[in-house]
């Protein structure tokens, strides 16, 4: 139960650095959202061999964090948790792969780990990238812009809900257990044979939530579609914010400026 | 002005899984009246609030609101007039912010977005909530909740307010606060609950239900003097009724 509640705390803290009042929070939610999209299919677009390339790209979300006067470590907890999966996906490269990639006197580094690396720093850049943009502009000013880049109505309404009553959710969930827990008198989880009703029992009470929820939406003249009073106009320094950063992506995407600035000392020593 | 009657004939309702829920209720609330509505539990409190706007349509039997009878055309009319306060305000607040969700009703309804934050913000100073107007609804108290909720339902100017169990949940300040802020209201209400000293304070009219009929209907104060009646329909004299308990126990 005691875990639940603190999960609970941990999910809205991110949520709650979007109230912040800094440049960057202040930006046009579908600037930011835009933004984070390309940032992402950028970083995901890089060839698997490719470590230093990447290397560029870690100004963006440092620059968010420091502009956006956020606090490091929730972030850096929240990316961590997701590294073991991460490390999963990546983990049999270097025992795949042997072939040479260089080597330092007599350490040699395979491709594999090239690779491992190259997977784990897009991976970390790209759930920074999206964790910073809630951090931003919270779930609604993401939802708002959702909706105005015109995604399906549906799938930016369940979002909103289940951002909504996910909290609740969880805490019946928290309920239920320690009601089990109050009379099952061992201390080791949930029984086997009691998750199948406890499960069931939970999805039942969903359901008739929905249901109420639904009613009361339509008491209030709901008609499949979710009106948000958000005057979002577009300004300069959104466009600025979207473009600019777009452009110095897909510069790094292009142009491998630390080869090219290695280079560019090697040649100035010979 | 016939625009706040609430005319209930002979109505009827099965649900189904055959449960008889209301076999015949017949009752007519005028223009400014405030009714409590009160029975045992499974009395039928809750089925009979949700035809007062269509949630639940008759199985037999009609309703009436102001000069329309509730049917699929006059629906979307008869949700304006009525407004439904739900029993838990965590169904009613499913927006992300308190403006968001008192925006709803008015958005949906179509006013200009001038008008719209007019309303919002009117609704939201009634009772007394406008510094709320950023918050997300899960971080409020049951009490803020409760009032948003009203505030939601204000917002879209309804004749008639329906209330399930207003006072539950909240703690004896927040009850207060409540029964203050319904006393200034002029709409027609209904108020179904459990809380009797709420209805004593709130309504010049009770009805009494019991397995789905009417059991009783007349001026409050007169019910809940009738200690046999009150004890047929599983309820108890209000506890502001029942004089000093120390005094009483000598």
């Amino acid at each position: 139960m005691i875990k639940i509640e603190a999960q609970l705390v941990n999910l809205r803290h991110l949520d709650e650095l979007a109230t912040g009042n800094t440049v960057i929070h202040r930006l046009n939610p579908c600037a930011k959202l835009l933004t984070t999209m390309v940032f992402i299919i950028v970083v995901t677009s890089f060839p698997k061999q490719m470590l230093a390339g990447l290397i560029p790209l870690c100004i963006f979300p440092v620059a968010l964090v420091s502009l956006g006067d956020l606090p490091v470590s929730p972030l850096v907890r929240r990316v961590v948790l997701t590294l073991p999966f991460i490390v999963f996906i990546g983990i049999f490269n270097p025992l795949l792969d042997h072939s040479v990639a260089f080597q330092i006197g007599d350490v040699v580094i395979s491709n594999g780990w090239i690779s491992f690396f190259s997977i784990l720093t897009r991976s970390i850049l790209a759930v920074s990238a999206a964790l910073l943009l809630v951090a931003t502009t919270g779930m609604e000013g993401i939802c708002a812009a959702l909706y105005q880049i015109k995604v399906p109505k549906v799938l930016v309404i369940q979002l909103l809900f289940m951002y909504r009553y996910l909290y609740i959710l969880l805490e019946e969930v928290g309920r239920t257990i320690q009601a089990y827990n109050l009379r099952s008198f061992e201390d080791t989880g949930i029984g086997y044979k009691a998750v199948g009703s406890l499960v069931g029992q939970l999805l039942m009470r969903t359901l008739d939530r929905a249901q109420r929820i639904y009613v009361a939406m339509r008491c209030r003249g709901f008609d499949g579609n979710i009106r948000l009073n958000r005057q979002t106009r577009v300004q300069y320094q959104d466009v600025a914010f979207a473009f600019g950063w777009s452009a110095f992506f897909i510069f790094v995407r292009m142009v491998n400026i630390p080869q090219w600035l290695g280079s560019l000392l090697t040649e100035g020593y010979r | 002005m016939s625009h706040h009657l609430v005319e209930v004939k002979d109505l009827e309702y099965t649900y189904p899984d055959n449960t008889k829920a209301l076999c015949g209720i017949t009752f007519r609330i005028l223009h400014g009246e405030s009714v409590g509505i009160v029975g045992a539990n499974g009395a039928g409190k809750s089925t009979l609030l949700s035809h007062l706007n269509g949630i639940l349509t008759p199985a037999a039997g009609t309703v009436r609101i102001g000069d329309y009878s509730l049917t699929k055309q006059t629906l979307r009319q008869i949700r304006r007039t009525v407004g439904m306060v739900f029993q838990d305000p965590d169904d009613q607040l499913f927006m992300p912010t308190v403006y968001d969700d008192v925006a709803f009703g008015p958005l949906n309804l179509g006013f200009l977005p001038d008008e719209i934050e007019q309303r919002v913000m009117a609704a939201l100073e009634t009772v007394g909530a406008a510094h709320l107007k950023n918050r997300p609804p899960y971080r409020l108290s049951g009490g803020q909740k409760r009032s948003v909720a009203i505030a939601s339902v204000l917002a879209m100017s309804p004749d008639i307010l329906v209330m399930d169990e207003p006072s539950s949940g909240l703690d004896p300040f927040a009850r207060r606060k409540l029964i203050k802020l319904l006393l200034t209201f002029t709409h027609t209400k209904v108020i179904a609950t459990h809380d009797l000293d709420l209805v004593l304070d709130l309504c010049e009219r009770t009805i009494v239900l019991k397995d789905g009929k009417v059991l009783a209907d007349g001026p409050t104060l007169a019910i809940f003097s009738d200690a046999a009646l009150l004890e047929q329909g599983h309820l108890e004299k209000p506890f502001s009724m029942q004089g000093c308990p120390v005094c009483n126990s000598r």
